[in-house]
């Protein structure tokens, strides 16, 4: 017989394992990408395949060359990263940008901290704020949602209901159903409600994600803006399309729940989807950018540690009776 | 134009405004501090390493300023000339001590201690130690997931690939003491570095009976007693199965080398035996000419009668 | 269904030996009796060298208030009082006795007659089970009497029997609740007496569907003991954990049961109190599984202490070839043994033999932060954050993070997805800590 192997209990394992949560999130992610591909068509495919094949390939020269560690690529988040990024960009963006993107949110966002585990921000939304700040154009200009559409560059473009809204005044507005299908401009990935919406109930059915940070996230908005239409409808659209529009419902089930920038402890998460809810309304209503998800999941993303600190978790014991 | 002078001005007068603040603010909350302090920090070696039980470098400064004499007060990694540049310092003088050097009392090579089982868990001596006693039949001795190493900030000790032990660096050892501490068998000890750092050990740690010990290690101490009997200087006590070598009494005349049946006693450095002398007493070739400053070294020279005049010399070997 | 509130994990549960009847383990040619084989101070051998023994018969004593008597599991002459080495390389104070017949001591009832009635005063049962040298055969093995005996100003409120058997692969409680049902229901009654309340539970987890309904039908007569039923959820069996499911109150930090009014025993336990106080047989024998997905024959086994497990494991048809570990007790808090020479003795409910490919971990990943280890703690800690503190000794934060706390039961490396060896580091800080906390103690 062999030596007997020694070690500390447990002895048992879930199985669980970095690589199932990151291809859960990309499962999950699919019917969002299918609708993107129907409305956007070429533009979509080329955006999001540069984005996840220049995350890959940066984050293995990085590992190889600059770092010399054992390259990780294969536990799939670069390409999650790169999904995400992509699902993050107007559909008519020109290849060499989506390639910066990708190099801001995969060098800076993430490895220059050391890699996976250790950023502090989101590092997709790292290379998509960084896009925005540098080429406010192009990332401000969506292609017009059109079945099969098979343009790339030149498509025609559409505003976002949020960008018209901020130019044009609520009459402008596509109908509500339209916003839930997806039928609307917009970043390729974000446009769909019911589809990230499906999404995400698989990502809380497999217990990749809980339901806290999305949750917070769309109730806050939501009373949020409710409370402002109420007062002065003037100022603010109906709710129901705050909640439907923009990346509202991409980034609070999959940008805000990024294990890694997200706070530890349920009544943390919940702080954190609160913070997120209000900075995003406070942008979109008052700001000068239509969109105020990123920025605000951004700005979350730095109180974490904070949350992470103080927030402890509900211990044994801690209530005695009941 | 206009606009750019008026951004000078504003932001100028802002600056000075803050210096002026600040120069108060520094004012107002300065603390005193001993100026020796900062001096005696100056020519510590800054490695932080907590050898001399003293929160840090500045600690130590710290202490020894306010401290009476230079009593008790060792920077281990400075040794003996960082001391005196201290005392000058502070005006007082250093008794002079010898210098020590981290020993590993272990010679459980995957030779000689065969393991009998695999260890998969997180890579620490800590967690064996806690969790069973290791790898081997012996379980006193190195368990080889080198916390001593992580301990060590000077980079002098490594595992080395072949025997999984940890081995120490003479010349970069500057018995600090944190391996001491790591290790949760305590197999390391700080030991006088010796002349020319020759050192004479027990290498082992197995309190186990004879026959137990010699059974999960072929290097083990077995506590046979042949040393101490052989010692002239009273050096070698055995105790729980277990010889131990007194390092202020050992004079490193290596007969408990030769006598030792398994081989746990090590004799560092030293020259070569003569290669005829079978027995214990040989080396005729007086090992010891190096430590001809010591006068009993002298003695036994001026001898050579080797076998009851031990050629001398207080190593410890480590 | 209740269960308790905070955490916990669903491992497979692969009770491969459950139903199978428990078959007796032939007496070996040697017994090695250890002396320490509960919590608190060794027991003080009574025999010399050389003795006659009988089964039964009294050979080690208590050596402390906090420890328990030995006795001879076995007939025959004491060989020697010597150290055994046990299956983690460490030395062990033992009695060897060459086995010779089966000589029981005549006040031992053997019969396997039902004595229903017991008119021993509560201070009585106590004596008898501390006699017995009764322990707490889920695990922990603290003695017996020391529990039954509340500390002044408490007052027990409800008798928690522990049936949940909550680690995989194990079924010596599930076997025991089918074969000894009405021994059980006496000893419910006997505990309560000692312990002078009304009110017993018997809680079980509800993958035992046939124990939870035979115990039902045997208690359907007695006054205040109910069984209750309990969601399937590990780690249940932990006392903690089984109050808050059995009586939804939870012990403070640092407290004991008693400080709820509850006071939880081992269903085995109690059978042992049974034996002890109504038969006069001390407690020398136990029921350990043998499991294991490739182990020929997996099975309960009725083992007196003292027999090596290399004995109890050929019952079950051996160690097979591809093994790569052997665990004493259960995946998720046995601990994994170097050697089977080792003999049966309170503290071992059960032997895991694991296949080589499902014995090694695999290598670990940075932490990617995803709190799963916060949500399944039991005890509402932080898995994370103390083995990173461990990692740093920093012990004094540890302790602020209520490190004491931890029950060890694993749960957070079970669940860790990038498998860091978390409960390593928590545990290896828990003993630096409880050391710490001692050391201040006795200062003060």
């Amino acid at each position: 017989m062999n030596k007997l192997i020694v070690s500390p209990s447990p002895h048992v394992h879930s199985g669980d394992s970095v690589k199932k949560n990151m291809l859960n999130v990309i499962y999950a992610l699919i019917p969002a990408y299918l609708v993107s591909l129907f409305y956007f068509g070429l533009g979509a495919l080329i955006v999001s395949l540069t984005a996840i094949v220049a995350c890959v390939l940066f984050e293995y020269l990085i590992q190889r060359f600059l770092l010399k560690q054992k390259p990780t690529i294969g536990d799939c988040s670069a390409i999650l990263t790169g999904l995400l990024l992509g699902f993050n960009l107007p559909s008519n963006l020109p290849v060499w940008m989506v390639v910066i993107g990708a190099l801001v949110a995969i060098g800076i966002g993430k490895m220059s901290f050391g890699g996976l585990g250790q950023n502090p921000f989101n590092p997709a939304l790292v290379g998509r704020v960084f896009l925005l700040i540098s080429f406010p154009a192009a990332m401000t200009t969506w292609p017009r949602p059109i079945t099969w559409n098979m343009q790339y560059l030149d498509a025609e473009t559409a505003a976002t209901p949020l960008s018209l809204i901020k130019e044009k005044g609520a009459e402008a507005m596509p109908r509500l159903l339209d916003m839930f299908i997806g039928n609307m401009g917009g970043s390729l990935g974000e446009v769909s409600a019911i589809a990230l919406l499906i999404g995400g109930l698989y990502l809380i059915y497999t217990r990749t994600i809980t339901w806290h940070i999305p949750v917070s996230i769309l109730a806050t908005v939501f009373v949020f803006t409710g409370i402002i239409w109420l007062v002065d409808p003037e100022m603010s659209m109906n709710p129901l399309m705050h909640l439907l529009t923009g990346g509202l419902m991409l980034g609070s089930i999959f940008m805000a729940t990024d294990y890694v920038t997200s706070p530890m402890t349920p009544l943390g998460q919940i702080i954190y989807g609160i913070g997120i809810g209000i900075i995003t309304v406070v942008i979109r209503v008052w700001g000068s950018y239509p969109e105020g998800m990123s920025f605000a999941i951004l700005i979350m993303n730095a109180v974490t540690p904070l949350l992470n600190t103080y927030i402890r978790p509900k211990r044994f014991g801690e209530n005695k009776t009941k | 134009m206009n606009l750019i002078v008026v951004s000078l001005i504003t932001l100028g007068v802002i600056g000075c405004l803050a210096a002026v603040i600040l120069f108060f603010v520094a004012q107002k909350f300065k603390v005193y501090e001993d100026p020796r302090i900062d001096e005696v920090a100056a020519v510590l070696p800054g490695a932080n390493c907590g050898g001399c039980g003293f929160p840090g470098c500045r600690g130590f400064a710290e202490g020894c300023v306010k401290a009476e004499t230079m009593d008790g007060l060792l920077c281990p990694v400075g040794g003996a000339p960082t001391m005196e540049k201290v005392a000058s310092i502070l005006g007082r003088t250093v008794t002079a001590t010898d210098p020590m050097v981290a020993v590993v009392r272990c010679n459980g090579t995957c030779a000689n201690r065969p393991r009998n089982n695999r260890y998969d868990g997180a890579p620490s001596c800590q967690i064996v130690a806690n969790l069973y006693g290791g790898e081997t039949g012996c379980s006193f001795g190195c368990l080889g997931y080198g916390d001593c190493v992580a301990a060590c900030q000077f980079g002098a000790i490594k595992i080395n690939p072949d025997t999984l032990l940890p081995e120490v660096d003479d010349e970069k050892c500057t018995a600090c003491g944190a391996c001491v501490k790591a290790c949760p068998k305590n197999v390391i000890e700080l030991r006088k570095k010796g002349p020319k750092s020759r050192r004479i050990f027990v290498s082992c740690v197995n309190k186990d009976k004879g026959a137990m010990a010699r059974k999960a290690c072929t290097a083990a101490c077995i506590g046979c007693g042949k040393c101490a009997k052989e010692c002239p200087f009273g050096a070698i006590t055995v105790e729980n199965n277990l010889a131990y070598i007194d390092f202020t009494k050992c004079r490193l005349c290596r007969k408990c080398v030769a006598v030792c049946p398994t081989g746990a006693i090590h004799e560092l450095n030293f020259p070569p035996r003569a290669p005829q002398a079978p027995k214990p007493e040989a080396p005729k070739t007086e090992p010891v000419k190096a430590e001809a400053p010591k006068p009993e070294m002298a003695q036994a020279e001026v001898k050579t009668e080797v076998n009851t005049t031990p050629e001398k010399t207080n190593n410890q070997q480590a | 269904m209740k269960t308790f509130r905070i955490g916990g994990v669903h491992p497979e549960e692969n009770k491969l030996s459950a139903r199978r009847k428990i078959q007796v383990v032939p007496l070996p040619k040697q017994a090695i009796i250890p002396l320490s084989q509960h919590l608190g101070a060794p027991a003080v051998p009574v025999v010399e060298k050389g003795a006659e023994v009988k089964v039964g018969q009294l050979i080690a004593q208590a050596g402390g208030f906090v420890s328990a008597n030995v006795h001879s599991p076995v007939s025959g002459k004491v060989a020697k009082i010597d150290t055994a080495i046990d299956a983690w390389g460490m030395k062990m104070p033992a009695i060897f006795i060459d086995v010779e017949g089966d000589e029981w001591l005549p006040e031992i009832d053997r019969s396997e007659k039902l004595l229903t009635s017991c008119t021993y005063t509560p201070e009585e049962i106590v004596k008898k089970i501390a006699d017995a040298g009764i322990v707490g055969l889920g695990g922990a093995c603290f003695p017996t009497q020391v529990k039954l005996t509340p500390p002044p100003g408490k007052v027990a409120e409800v008798l928690i029997v522990n049936a949940v058997e909550c680690e995989p692969y194990l079924t010596c409680d599930h076997q025991l609740m089918l074969e000894h049902a009405e021994e059980i229901v006496i000893g419910v009654t006997i505990l309560m007496k000692a312990l002078k309340i009304q009110r017993a539970i018997i809680g079980i987890e509800s993958n035992k569907p046939d124990a939870i309904e035979l115990m039902q039908k045997t208690v359907s007569r007695q006054m205040g003991i109910e069984v209750q039923p309990l969601k399937l959820k590990y780690p249940q069996g932990g006392e903690k954990q089984l109050i808050d499911a059995c009586i939804g109150r939870q012990v403070p930090s640092g407290a004991l049961p008693i400080e709820v009014g509850a006071v939880v025993q081992n269903v085995a336990t109690v059978y042992a109190v049974y034996q002890a106080v109504q038969k006069n047989r001390p407690l020398i024998d136990r029921v350990i599984t043998v499991t294991g997905k490739s182990v020929n024959k997996p099975g309960n086994f009725l083992v007196r202490f003292g027999t090596p497990l290399n004995d109890v494991i050929a019952m079950a048809g051996g160690i097979p070839e591809n093994t790569g570990k052997i665990i004493a007790g259960g995946p998720m808090m046995g601990r994994a043994m170097s050697n089977t020479d080792m003999p049966a003795n309170k503290r071992i409910s059960g032997v895991l033999i694991m296949q080589e490919s499902e014995s090694t971990r695999p290598e670990p990943q940075n932490c990617i932060r995803c709190a799963k280890c916060v949500s399944v703690c039991p005890m509402g800690l932080e898995p994370y954050l103390l083995a990173r503190l461990a990692g740093k000794s920093m012990w004094d934060e540890m302790e602020k993070h209520n490190v004491m706390d931890c029950i060890e039961c694993g749960c957070c490396l079970f669940t860790c997805p990038s498998n860091r060896p978390l409960l390593d580091y928590i545990r290896m800080g828990k003993n630096k800590v409880g050391g710490i906390i001692r050391a201040r103690n006795m200062k003060k």
